[in-house]
């Protein structure tokens, strides 16, 4: 059953493309299932299973250990409040609490306008700029509750907020699901050429150069 | 000197030390090609083209660049372990960086994506390596745009894919992404999740992935860090290397400073001959601990590594005198607390990590992590018994038998337990929860005490329910 558009099907045959096995693709395709829809269906599960050959079970199954999974809908924005140790220190868990009171939500849980979700995270490597907190992934450093508030007006009347991240990030935060706003393309004359291992079982050329004479 | 951080790097101090890896980025556009090949990029690439692969190889192993993901291992050592005539190799880049307090690999692939790049294609030389899968932390977008951008700009201008530079050498690097979960950090887990499964940790032996990795065939998996010191290595030979740093811990580090300091930051610091000392106090770096007060204890090396304190602030920041001063340097992420640090508080968050992020793989680690955090809470939370300290303690030792590494505490004539510590679990991250158990009954033990004897004088708490009648 087809799930993916048209365009995302494209994508996805370009991401399997480039690994040696097809169920290595099966993150990523994650991921991609997520970008068009926010987070994952079953139906996506069953697309992301025929691509790979594996079944819609093993796809279950492996998505289901990530967190960054969502097998339910989450908020547009998804915020995560860092509160593991730098960040504790420097008042991780206070931001957390004003977060859940201006939001009026709490860890997990998705606002009724289905804007925002919140979590309760651990350490998202930016501890020498705590606290911090993410939106969508995108980072926010050095924040307190003024930030937080203007980041979320912003992201309320429609702007970005990325100017206030501290992080050199800018444009727009895409809805939750996209991650990268690049993706990366191999042109084909580019390639090297990416074969399952059973089928590039001798050294590689550039090796012999080992056992070449010394040049004089 | 610049003396605060540049908006568009964000944390990074410059110190006025070397700069093997950091050089760029005082340039705002330090991420794109043309920046890089402005200052020397690709340099060390047709440097090591010009030598044989095994020449290349040599030099990395004459330059003893310990690994920097937290094992230390030197990489030319690693790389050696590929076994003979057995193809194809990978390399996989272990860019998942997720331990507490550990922020550097996401600064340098947003910062110098085509650094690591450049790192990646010599290492591949080197080794034979095919194919080349770059494994970025899921929750890390901007590094994720930064590398696919630089991948493209490296592929259109000749760097990366077919022929590179015009040569019979040609692999192909793949961007991949997690989705979250610290544990894939492990080398082993971090292959089992590229070949689409569940992140667990592999059972050992064998104990590298060079011998057999991603799909079975030898693998090299190397830190973000390591591989973006190559360049430098081949562009300017190990001796140069060697001459920074000391003789067991060569060239520089990143060490990302974080807590209770005035400046904290990330920065790049020569190794061996730098102090913690220097590190928190010194006008270079952290400026002393914020507000005046006492430095309580401190993190050496991530959340998995035992906690040192004030007696240990002389040691050089060198792998091997904090390994027998019983912890360890591990992914170069120093927590700083001071005198007003709750130590059950700061312990319990730690170990509500180690708790969260355990794989379920192996019973010691899930179980004992699991009940490590619910005994620590109600420890914290004043509802602990009289017999926890000890529980916790023999938790710790079903997990990590015998004297787990800690740090010596002269106070009490305790001598330092040498890092690394034994265990009964399939990877080090069951240990790992241990550390700052040990660390703080250790030290703080009537911390602790003080806080189950309350438990006592809160009748209510202790007093059985009533039922109506
Ligand atoms: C629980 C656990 C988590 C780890 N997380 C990371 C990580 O996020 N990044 C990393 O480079 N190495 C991590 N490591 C270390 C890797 O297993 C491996 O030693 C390292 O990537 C090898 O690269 P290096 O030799 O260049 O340091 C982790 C190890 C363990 C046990
Ligand atoms: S020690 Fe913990 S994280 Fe490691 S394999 Fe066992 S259960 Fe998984
Ligand atoms: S502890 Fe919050 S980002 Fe590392």
């Amino acid at each position: 059953m087809a799930y993916f558009t048209e365009e995302n099907l494209r994508r996805a045959h370009e991401i399997i493309d480039s690994y040696p096995r097809a169920k290595s693709a099966l993150i990523p395709l994650l991921h991609l299932a997520q970008e068009q829809n926010g987070w994952i269906t079953n139906e996506a599960m069953t697309h992301i299973a025929e691509l790979t050959d594996v079944t819609s079970a093993e796809v279950l199954g492996t998505g289901s250990f990530y967190e960054m999974f969502k097998f339910h809908p989450v908020g547009k924005y998804l915020i995560n409040v860092c509160t593991n140790i730098s960040c504790q220190l420097l008042g991780g868990e206070e931001l957390l609490h004003h977060a859940e009171a201006a939001l009026g939500i709490t860890d997990g849980e998705t606002t009724e306008d289905g804007l925002f979700t919140l979590e309760d995270v651990e350490c998202i490597a930016a501890c020498t700029e705590a606290p911090c907190f993410t939106v969508n992934y995108r980072y926010f450093h050095r924040a307190d509750e003024n930030i937080f508030d203007e980041v979320v007006a912003e992201l309320r009347s429609g702007r970005s907020p990325l100017d206030k991240g501290k992080q050199g990030d800018s444009g727009d935060i895409p809805s939750h699901g996209t991650l990268s706003r690049i993706q990366q393309h191999i042109p084909i004359d580019r390639k090297a050429g990416i074969t399952p291992p059973e089928d590039s079982k001798t050294a590689p050329v550039w090796m012999e150069k080992n056992t070449e004479e010394a040049k004089s | 000197m610049n003396n605060s951080a540049p908006a568009f790097a964000a944390g990074y101090i410059n110190n006025d030390g070397p700069k093997l890896i950091t050089e760029r980025f005082q340039f705002e556009d330090s991420f794109t090609l043309e920046r890089f090949l402005n200052t020397g990029g690709y340099n060390g690439l047709r440097k090591a083209l010009e030598k044989k692969p095994s020449e290349v190889h040599d030099e990395v192993r004459e330059a003893v660049l310990l690994g920097r993901g937290g094992a230390g291992f030197p990489a030319g050592v690693k790389w050696g372990f590929c076994p003979e005539g057995v193809w194809p190799r990978y390399l996989v880049v272990n860019g998942d960086e997720s331990e507490p307090g550990t922020y550097k690999d996401r600064l340098l692939m947003e910062r110098d994506p085509h650094q690591l790049i450049e790192g990646c294609l010599i290492a591949c030389y080197a080794l034979g390596l095919s194919q080349c899968f770059l494994y970025v932390r899921g929750e890390m977008a901007l590094a994720q745009e930064r590398i696919a951008n630089a991948l493209n700009e490296a592929y259109e201008a000749g760097y990366v894919g077919r022929n590179i530079l015009g040569q019979d050498f040609s692999v192909d690097i793949v961007l991949h992404w997690g989705a979250g979960a610290y544990i894939v950090g492990e080398e082993t887990a971090l292959i089992e999740s590229l070949e689409g499964n569940r992140g667990m940790p592999r059972l050992k032996p064998p104990y590298f992935p060079a011998a057999i990795g991603l799909y079975g065939q030898p693998t090299i998996v190397n830190n973000v860090e390591t591989l973006s010191n190559i360049p430098w290595i081949i562009d300017n030979g190990a001796s140069a290397y060697k001459e920074m740093g000391s003789e067991t811990s060569p060239g520089t580090r990143l060490f990302a400073i974080s807590g209770h300091v005035n400046r904290p930051g990330v920065y790049e610091v020569e190794q061996g001959v730098t102090t913690f000392r220097d590190l928190f106090y010194g006008e270079n770096f952290c400026q002393g601990i914020r507000n005046g007060k006492e430095l309580k204890m401190f993190i050496p090396g991530g959340g998995s590594a035992p906690w040192f304190f004030e007696e240990h602030l002389d040691l050089p920041l060198e792998a091997r005198p904090i390994g027998d001063a019983g912890s360890m340097l591990g992914s170069g992420a120093i927590v700083v607390m001071d005198e007003t640090t709750d130590a059950v508080k700061a312990c319990l968050r730690v170990v509500r990590f180690f708790a969260r992020e355990s794989c379920g793989k192996c019973s010691p680690c899930r179980e004992g992590t699991t009940w490590e955090e619910k005994i620590l809470r109600r420890i914290y939370e004043g509802d602990g018994r009289p017999s926890d300290i000890e529980l916790l303690l023999d938790i710790g030792d079903n997990i990590s038998p015998g004297p787990y590494p800690v740090a010596a505490f002269s106070e009490q004539d305790l001598e330092a337990v040498p890092f690394p510590p034994r265990q009964t679990t399939i990877c080090p991250l069951g240990p790992s929860s241990v550390a700052p158990i040990t660390s703080a009954i250790r030290r703080f033990r009537t911390e602790f005490e003080t806080l189950i004897t309350q438990r006592d004088s809160i009748p209510v708490s202790a007093a059985p329910i009533e039922v109506e009648q």
